[in-house]
């Protein structure tokens, strides 16, 4: 049932937006694909408006920093109420000038969200009516989810990151 | 006076005035700490006498960076973080980062795990809901009904500490199952609370249900439409009391929800009183489920409190000194040696404030590359400031208390 509807709206998608939706799979029967920032809000207010879509409700909003592909992935995830299906989409940005316009002008939820990661990945949303750090102080000048901040004083020798796996 | 306003309204910067109440707006700076909005929250209002003219929330006041800690932390260290999260309910915390772990692993629970983990999670959830409704009655002046429900949050902390030992901040339950079983003391708890809570909450709803002051206070203030709620996100008690009947447990379940037979409830006017209404009637709601958790247990093979996983549930400590194999086992556990799938998972709870969201990447390491807490506190907040403007003072402290926000949850 679910593959079938997920099915469904790849082909939805593609016939709208062809080419700019990639990387389509389905960890864990949630339907992932990626997209690019300058159709970004189009796919969004595709996905909420379109009466076979009806994502209607922003669930989560988030980032991700893949330092080796120097990439910073801005995460959406929408629930569709009536259907029960749950979409995520990722936008890969690079690290170097991460700018995306906002979603602010389709869902008002989208507001806090949007201003955390700003906060915590320095990811810059165009058009957002106000963006300021939400959980860190003003006066920082790091965005400190970023992997090249360390968590702990990096002089200490024994909490190095390859006693943790990596 | 109009450009005053112009200003404040068009710029979210808070602006400190020392004016003349009687020509021009007074800036109330309202908390951090302050009695009424019973946690670390700020707000910066322009007040025209009595009315707000406009706010601004400031929050982070308690933000600990868990999502960072947590990417060097290994998986079974993550539980105490999400404690503190909603540290009013933080079983369904636990509980829902087990299950996300289990999601990622594939883990099948035995039945008779799921049920345990209902009774936990909908104890939690009564707990929750008795901190809320209870303040909103406090907040209007009823002491009376705030300390005669509280004392029945004291008893579930008493069932609590037979499950796994601590109260507030449970780290209950393991990856793959609990810990322990639950013991007999417990069961006897769980027993006299299903006997005695249901008078105390009857009694509790005679008190105010009808109570024509606790009515003129909450009915038909803060009201909010279907439609905002769903536009700022809101989920739970609050997005539910505007009629919307999305409950995590029903349209998405989880730990065999699938198999109890409950109602959602739901409300028209999405304001205060409904709120209170819909958290009162999920505590029956809870009251239900609990029962028939009980009389499920009864079918189930006794003795079972977790998954056959010995890759990821700790081997009891006896056989970890006497056993080989345990040992292997358990120090392969302890040091991060398992092979967990290169993979993403979202699972989502339902909380007691709502849709409490998990949103796990791993990349084969020993701790996650990247974990997004999906706090409901955080998102339905935000309406906070732009929904109090143009209400009364001791409107908008009502309304907050009955948006049961917890600072915990709020900053992560």
């Amino acid at each position: 049932m679910v593959e079938e509807t997920n099915h469904d709206l790849v082909t939805l998608l593609s016939e709208r937006f062809g080419e700019k939706i990639k990387g389509v799979n389905e960890p864990y029967g949630l339907l992932t694909f990626e997209t690019t920032k300058d159709v970004i809000i189009d796919v969004l207010r595709f996905l909420k408006e379109d009466a076979n879509a009806a994502f209607n409700y922003l669930t989560d909003l988030t980032a991700v920093h893949y330092p080796e592909k120097a990439a910073i992935a801005v995460v959406y995830h929408l629930y569709n109420m009536v259907g029960k299906i749950r979409i995520r989409v990722k936008v890969f940005l690079h690290e170097n000038h991460p700018d995306i316009p906002t979603a602010t002008v389709l869902w008002n939820g989208a507001n806090w969200m949007e201003r955390e990661t700003y906060d915590l990945f320095g990811v810059k949303f165009e058009g957002h009516p106000d963006l300021r750090r939400i959980l860190n102080m003003d006066e920082l000048n790091v965005h400190p989810m970023l992997k090249q901040y360390p968590l702990e004083d990096p002089n200490r020798v024994d909490k190095k990151d390859e006693y943790f796996g990596r | 006076m109009n450009t005053l306003v112009d200003k404040i309204m068009n710029n979210n910067i808070p602006v400190y005035t020392d004016n003349d109440p009687q020509e021009e707006l007074v800036t109330l700076n309202l908390g951090p700490t302050h009695p009424a909005t019973h946690g670390v929250f700020q707000n910066v209002l322009q007040m025209d006498g009595e009315r707000i003219v406009s706010g601004v929330s400031t929050i982070g006041y308690i933000h600990r960076a868990f999502e960072k800690i947590a990417e060097h932390r290994p998986f079974y260290q993550i539980t105490p973080l999400t404690d503190r999260l909603n540290y009013c309910s933080s079983p369904i915390n636990n509980m829902g980062w087990h299950m996300t772990v289990e999601k990622l692993l594939n883990i099948q629970m035995p039945k008779r795990v799921d049920y345990l983990r209902v009774i936990v999670m909908e104890l939690a959830r009564i707990s929750d809901h008795i901190i809320c409704n209870t303040i909103i009655a406090q907040d209007t002046g009823a002491t009376t009904t705030f300390l005669y429900l509280f004392q029945f949050r004291e008893h579930i902390y008493e069932i609590y500490e037979e499950v796994c030992g601590a109260r507030l901040t449970t780290n209950i339950g393991r990856i793959g199952g609990f810990e322990r079983d639950f013991n007999e003391i417990a069961f006897a708890k769980i027993n006299k609370f299903l006997k005695e809570f249901p008078v105390a909450l009857r009694e509790f709803e005679s008190l105010l249900n009808r109570n024509r002051i606790f009515i003129d206070r909450t009915a038909g203030v803060a009201c909010v439409t279907a439609e905002t709620a769903l536009d700022y996100s809101w989920s739970g008690p609050l997005l539910r009391a505007t009629g919307v009947d999305y409950d995590v447990r029903v349209s998405d379940p989880y730990s065999s929800y699938q198999d109890f037979d409950f109602d959602v409830p739901v409300g028209t006017s999405g304001d205060i009183y409904d709120r209170y209404l819909v958290r009162n009637e999920e505590m029956w709601q809870s009251v239900r489920l609990i029962e028939q958790a009980m009389e499920k247990l009864k079918n189930e093979p006794p003795h079972i409190f977790h998954a056959d996983v010995p890759d990821f549930y700790l081997p009891p400590k006896e056989q970890v000194y006497n056993n080989m194999e345990a040992l292997i086992y358990h120090f392969k556990i302890v040091m991060g040696e398992i092979d967990a799938p290169k993979a993403e998972v979202y699972h989502a709870v339902e909380g007691g404030n709502g849709e409490l969201g998990f949103y796990l990447i791993n990349d084969g390491g020993r701790t996650p590359y990247r974990l997004h807490f999906r706090r409901p506190s955080f998102i339905n907040y935000q309406m906070y400031a732009p929904m109090s403007k143009g209400m009364l003072l001791s409107d908008a402290i009502i309304n907050m208390s009955s948006m049961n926000i917890i600072a915990g949850e709020l900053d992560a």
